[in-house]
C-alpha cells in the first residue's frame, strides 16, 4: 500500500449518509426508562390481551438478572438502560384506513425513503409494512393478501386479530429468556410484522418491513413473527434507516421464523442503519436476535443480509434444523467503514435427521472498523448424516481495520460432513491499477471490486434489492479513498 | 503524439530506466526488444502510471499533455491503454460490467454521449469476434479461470472496446501458441488506423512477423541503444543481442 493512499485514507472524510433527515412529527412517548409499570404502559397502549401483559413481565424481571453480554468482539460503552424512551409513535396513532388519515409528512418521510405508502406507487410485486419508531403506520397490499389467506400485518393488529396464533408462535423460536436483548425486546417491544402463510400457498409477492427510526432519544424494539404453513414459501425482506444524530440510538429487534413441513422462508436483510460520523459519533447500536426454525420435514429457511450500517452490530441469525432433511443456507455481507464494529454470523443448529446447511460470509473492513464472523456449527448425536459446508471470507481496505474469524463446530454425529473454508484478503494494487489503466478511477474500481467479491450473496437477493444493495455498498464505501 | 525525453525512473531507489528518448508519431508501429532486465516493461508501467515507479528525470508529452502530471486513469481516458504482460483476475466481476464501466469513463472524457446498451453490446460482439473471443467469456468475471490465451485475447478485445490513441502492447506474445498469436496479431493489425499508434514490446521477433513494426528499438540497461527498420529485428533474431552489448563496450 503507496504512502499517498494511506494518507487518503486517514484523511478521507466519508459521504454525507444519505437517509440521515429528522421528520417534523409530532411523537407520542412515554417517560424515559425502564421500569414495571413502563412494561405495563406499553401493553395498556396497545389495549393487549393478559396474556402478552404477562408474557412481557417474565421477560422484563428476567432481564433484571442478566447481564449485558461481552464475549463479542467489540468494544461495548455502557448503555443507561433509564435514559431510553421505549415507546415513541408518530401521531395519530391510530392505523390508517386510508391513505387520507396518514400524516402527510409521515408520507413524505417515506416517499424521501423510496417506500412509497401509496398501492399503486409501490414497486410490483412488494407488500409493504412500514414501520416508524415504535408502530407500524400502514401495510400495503393486505386486501390483496388476504385474498390466498396470507396474514400480513402489524405485529399489534395480529394480537388483537389473530391471537391464537401469536400465543402460539411468539416466544417459540427466540424465548424470552434466550438472551440480554431478546429479553429486553421481550419486555418492552412495541410493533413489528406480523406474517403467516396458509397450508400449501406460494406467497404471490415479495413481503417486506421497511423499519425507520426517528424520535430522538428513543430505543426501537420490534418483533417480527412469520411463520410458513406446511408447504407454503414466501420471500421477505426488510430495510432500515434512522437520522444522523450524534447520540447513539438502541435497536433490539427480534425475528422469530417458523417454517413447518416442506415450506420454505427466504429471509432478506438490507441493513443501512445510521453508521456514525467519521469519527465514530452517534450510529445506531444494533443488537438483534433472529433465528429460523426449520420445524418440519423438509423445510428450508435461508438468510441472505446485507449489513453496512450502525455503529455496532451484534447479529447471529440462525437456523434450527429440527425436521428431517431440512436445509438453511445463510449469505452474508457485512461492510464496515471508519470507526463501525460488527460482529456476526450465524448458527446452524442440526437436531434432524440428513438435514443441510451452507453459509457463505463475505465481510469487508474500511476505514478503521472491526469486522468479525462468529458462527457455530452443532451436529446433535440424533442428526445422522448432516452436512455442513462453511465459506468465511474476509476483504480489507486499508491498513488500519480488522477482520476476524471465530468460527465453531461441535460435532456429535460420526457420519456429519462438515467443511470449513476461509480467506482473508486485501484489495491489491494489481487489480486496482488494472481497473485505472482501463480509465476507472479509484473510488469506482474499488467499488467495482467489492461488488464482485460480494457477488456470490448478491446474487441471492430479490432482483431490486440487489441493485440496492450494490449501490450501497458503493455509497457506504466512499470515501475509503477519499 | 508521445515524446519521451530522457526518461529516468527508479523503483525502490534501485535506478531502471536511465535516460530513454522516444518519438511516436500518428500511424506508427515501433518495436521494443531487449534482453531480461533491460527496462522494457518498467517503461510500460511508467507510461501507464503505475505509481510504484518513481520519475526522476525527464519529461513525457501526449498529445499535447505533461503526461507524467496525470493520475493512470486519466492517461488512461486520455487514450492509452497497457496490454498487460500478465492481466489480473477480478472475480465477480463480469467482463461486461467491467467494459460497461472503463467505456462510460473514456467516452466522457471524450465528450461523446454513453452508449445505448444495444450499441454497447454491439461494438462488444465486434470486439468479441475480432479476437475470435467466446461470446460466453464476456458474461464471466474478468480473466476468472482463463486460459493464458484467452487472457490475451481478452486484453485485445478491451483495446477494440476502448479505442486507444497509443497502445501498448506488453509482451502480448508470452504464453501464446502459434494460433492464438496469429488471432491477437490479426486483432491489432485491424485496430491499426493512420491516426493511433502503438508500441510493441516483445523478446522475440517471430511477433513482429505479424505486426510490422516500423521502428524497432533495442532497450539495454535502461537505455535505447539501437533504433533501426524492422530488418534489425531479424538481424537480433539470427545474432542475439550481444553484438549490440559488445559494441558498446
Amino acid at each position: 500500500m503507496s504512502e499517498s493512499r494511506n494518507e487518503i485514507i486517514q484523511e478521507s472524510t466519508s459521504q454525507p449518509y444519505k437517509y440521515g433527515f429528522v421528520s417534523a412529527l409530532e411523537s407520542d412517548t412515554l417517560p424515559k426508562g425502564l421500569n414495571e409499570d413502563i412494561v405495563r404502559a406499553i401493553s395498556a397502549k396497545k389495549q393487549e390481551p393478559d396474556f402478552m401483559l404477562e408474557f412481557r413481565l417474565k421477560a422484563f424481571r428476567h432481564w433484571q438478572t442478566l447481564a449485558m453480554p461481552r464475549w463479542a468482539h467489540l468494544t461495548l460503552p455502557d448503555i443507561d438502560f433509564q435514559d431510553i424512551i421505549y415507546y415513541a409513535a408518530p401521531k395519530p396513532r391510530k392505523t390508517a384506513k386510508s391513505m387520507d388519515e396518514i400524516d402527510p409528512e409521515l408520507r413524505r418521510t417515506f416517499s424521501r425513503l423510496g417506500i412509497p405508502l401509496e398501492e399503486q406507487k409501490r414497486l410490483a410485486g412488494v407488500a409493504v409494512d412500514a414501520v416508524m419508531d415504535s408502530v407500524s403506520v400502514k401495510t400495503t397490499f393486505r386486501a390483496e393478501l388476504a385474498k390466498s389467506g396470507i396474514i400480513f400485518c402489524s405485529f399489534r393488529e395480529a394480537v388483537r386479530e389473530h391471537p391464537d396464533l401469536v400465543r402460539k408462535y411468539m416466544g417459540s423460536v427466540v424465548p424470552y429468556s434466550d438472551n440480554y436483548f431478546a429479553a429486553l425486546n421481550s419486555a418492552v417491544f412495541s410493533d413489528g410484522s406480523f406474517c403467516y402463510i396458509p397450508k400449501g400457498v406460494r406467497c404471490p409477492m415479495e413481503l417486506s418491513t421497511y423499519f425507520r427510526i426517528n424520535a430522538a432519544g428513543t430505543g426501537q424494539f420490534e418483533r417480527t413473527l412469520l411463520v410458513a404453513d406446511e408447504g407454503s414459501y414466501v420471500s421477505y425482506l426488510e430495510g432500515c434507516t434512522a437520522p444522523q444524530r450524534d447520540e447513539n440510538q438502541l435497536h433490539a429487534a427480534v425475528v422469530e421464523l417458523v417454517a413447518l413441513s416442506g415450506a420454505e422462508i427466504k429471509y432478506s436483510t438490507v441493513q443501512n442503519w445510521y453508521p456514525g460520523d467519521k469519527d465514530g459519533k452517534g450510529g445506531i447500536f444494533n443488537f438483534v436476535t433472529k433465528r429460523g426454525d426449520c420445524r418440519g420435514d423438509h423445510s428450508r429457511i435461508s438468510w441472505t443480509q446485507v449489513e453496512t450500517g450502525s455503529a455496532i452490530t451484534w447479529k447471529y441469525p440462525s437456523t434450527i434444523l429440527r425436521g428431517d432433511y431440512a436445509s438453511s443456507e445463510f449469505y452474508s455481507v457485512a461492510l464496515t467503514n471508519n470507526f463501525q464494529q460488527a460482529d456476526t454470523g450465524t448458527k446452524m443448529i442440526h437436531l434432524g435427521r440428513h438435514t443441510s446447511s451452507r453459509i457463505v460470509s463475505k465481510g469487508i473492513s474500511a476505514g478503521r472498523s472491526q469486522n468479525s464472523y462468529r458462527g457455530l456449527v452443532y451436529v446433535a448425536p440424533g442428526a445422522e448424516n448432516a452436512r455442513n459446508h462453511s465459506q468465511c471470507d474476509s476483504l480489507l481496505i486499508g491498513d488500519k481495520c480488522g477482520a476476524h474469524t471465530f468460527p465453531v463446530m461441535r460435532v456429535k454425529n460420526r457420519t456429519a460432513v462438515v467443511e470449513h473454508e476461509a480467506t482473508t484478503s486485501k484489495i491489491n494494487e494489481d487489480q486496482l491499477f488494472y481497473c485505472k489503466q482501463r480509465g476507472i478511477g479509484e473510488e469506482d474500481a474499488i467499488g467495482l471490486i467489492v461488488n464482485g467479491y460480494a457477488r456470490e450473496v448478491l446474487n441471492n437477493l430479490p432482483m431490486e434489492f440487489a441493485i440496492e444493495a450494490q449501490k450501497l455498498l458503493q455509497i457506504s464505501l466512499e470515501g475509503t479513498v477519499g | 503524439m508521445l515524446e519521451i525525453n530522457n526518461l529516468h525512473a527508479n523503483i525502490d531507489g534501485t535506478p531502471i530506466l536511465k535516460g530513454i528518448s522516444l518519438r511516436v508519431s500518428p500511424g506508427e508501429v515501433h518495436a521494443i526488444m531487449g534482453p531480461n532486465g533491460s527496462g522494457k516493461s518498467t517503461l510500460a508501467s511508467v507510461l501507464a502510471g503505475r505509481s510504484e515507479y518513481t520519475v526522476t528525470s525527464g519529461s513525457v508529452t501526449f498529445m499535447g499533455r505533461d503526461l507524467l502530471a496525470l493520475p493512470a486513469e486519466e492517461r488512461a481516458r486520455l487514450g492509452i491503454f497497457l496490454g498487460f504482460q500478465y492481466p489480473v483476475e477480478i472475480p465477480g466481476v463480469s467482463i461486461a460490467n467491467f467494459m460497461k464501466a472503463a467505456v462510460a469513463a473514456r467516452r466522457a472524457a471524450m465528450g461523446l454521449p454513453e452508449l445505448t446498451p444495444a450499441e454497447f453490446l454491439k461494438q462488444m460482439r465486434a470486439a468479441a469476434a475480432l479476437v475470435e473471443l467466446d461470446p460466453k467469456l464476456i458474461k464471466r468475471a474478468v480473466n476468472e479461470g482463463f486460459s493464458g490465451g484467452e487472457k490475451k485475447r481478452n486484453e485485445i478485445f478491451q483495446m477494440a472496446m476502448l479505442k486507444p490513441a497509443l497502445s501498448i502492447l506488453d509482451e502480448t506474445d508470452s504464453g501464446l501458441d502459434i494460433d492464438a498469436l496469429r488471432i491477437v496479431s490479426q486483432g491489432v493489425n485491424q485496430l491499426r488506423t493512420p491516426e493511433n499508434a502503438s508500441i510493441v514490446i516483445t523478446h522475440y521477433q517471430r511477433l513482429l512477423d505479424y505486426i510490422v513494426p516500423d521502428v524497432v528499438h533495442v532497450l539495454y540497461a535502461g537505455r535505447i541503444v539501437m533504433s533501426g527498420g524492422k530488418e534489425l529485428a531479424k538481424d537480433l533474431e539470427t545474432k542475439g543481442y550481444d553484438w549490440i552489448i559488445k559494441s558498446l563496450n
